[in-house]
């Protein structure tokens, strides 16, 4: 019973998320809509945690299973990568190197003037 | 027989969940912790070949193992689960948590645009990488929204948590990023959930913030992406 029930809210969110990716013009994944409402409704406590976590943890271990048969998609795009493969590899790896360096650089900033504030008001 | 057993709808997705344990027990049994070994993506080579050996078509794969993409929906929703378990360290940081990963958004947006303009990559090609950053499930369906190929998506989340986890501490320590919370965020800005079990070797702070800056990256960039691609 317990696993059904909490089966049964996560599809409802996912019905009303597929409904307002559907309605709202804007290039938002339904599923990112969800996300969001799930956790509105987990931090107004509409749904508390207990009513989910089981069901949602199962999921989250096995997540990345889900994409093994969108990335074996990849036999059939290989025409269109063709000769773009270094480039496509080089964009993803300067892009990683670059966000790490300006989140990290960024955060680090706004904690440590944070933290010189806090001392000034001591 | 043989085609009868193609044919079934249960045959692509056996062979999926066989490959695919087969990676996975082999990562457990021995411990392997190197980001390189990815399960994933070494099922999906394996499978890839095996289809090409054989000539089934991708199709006719599909068919049986793509039955599982209809879960994607329900269990990205599920990834406010974690974020919820971490609201207190949320609410506390959430200056630092908002504004800096904003900022690795647009950096990367930036980076994205200017090389994809530079070397003149195809608009279909580069929609698809503008939001490899973020956790697989919601940069594949944004690739999906923008126009681009799901594909190309997942190898670009998959380079974006290899280059995160293999070099994110040095890179940490070439910019002199040493606060733990500002760590934490940048692992896992950059490279969601494979930067993230790096970010926990760092240490404790570093996780937790590592494994909200997924959730928290996956939504923004639903937001900077679409505003980006119109620079191509």
């Amino acid at each position: 019973m317990k696993y059904l029930y909490q089966l049964t809210i996560i599809l409802a969110v996912s019905l009303v998320s597929e409904a307002l990716g559907y309605f709202i013009p804007l290039p938002v994944p339904a599923s990112v809509y969800g996300l969001v409402i799930m956790f509105l409704l987990l931090w107004t406590k509409v749904v508390k945690l207990e009513h989910v976590e089981n069901v949602a943890d199962f999921f989250l271990q096995i997540m990345p299973f889900f994409f093994v048969a969108p990335t074996v998609g990849l036999m059939t795009s290989f025409d269109a990568i063709k000769g773009n493969v270094l480039w496509l590899v080089l964009m993803c790896f300067v892009s990683t190197v670059v966000t790490i360096a300006v989140t990290g650089a960024v955060a680090q900033l706004i904690i440590r003037m944070r933290k010189k504030g806090g001392k000034k008001d001591v | 027989m043989f085609d009868f057993i193609v044919s079934s709808s249960f045959f692509g997705i056996t062979l999926s969940f066989v490959v695919y344990m087969f990676f996975q027990l082999i990562k457990v049994k021995f411990k392997i912790n190197n980001p390189l070994f990815n399960p994933l993506l070494w099922s999906s080579v394996v499978i890839i070949l095996f289809l090409m050996v054989t000539k089934i078509d991708y199709e006719v794969y599909n068919s049986s193992a793509g039955v599982v993409t209809y879960w994607l929906t329900p269990v990205t929703i599920c990834l406010a689960i974690p974020l919820y378990r971490r609201v207190q360290e949320l609410k506390e940081n959430i200056v630092a948590i908002v504004i800096s990963i904003i900022c690795g958004c647009i950096g990367h947006a930036l980076v994205m645009v200017v090389i994809a303009t530079a070397v003149k990559m195809s608009k279909i090609l580069s929609y698809s990488v503008m939001s490899k950053s973020v956790t697989t499930a919601i940069a594949m369906a944004l690739t999906e929204k923008l126009g681009g190929i799901p594909a190309v998506t997942i190898v670009g989340v998959t380079v974006a948590g290899m280059t995160g986890a293999v070099l994110g501490p040095t890179i940490l320590k070439i910019f002199k990023i040493k606060e733990p919370v500002a760590q934490g965020l940048a692992m896992g800005t950059a490279s969601h959930a494979v930067g993230t079990s790096k970010a926990m070797e760092l240490g404790e702070i570093q996780g937790a913030m590592s494994s909200l800056a997924i959730v928290v990256t996956g939504i923004l960039t639903v937001v900077v992406v679409p505003i980006a691609v119109k620079f191509l």
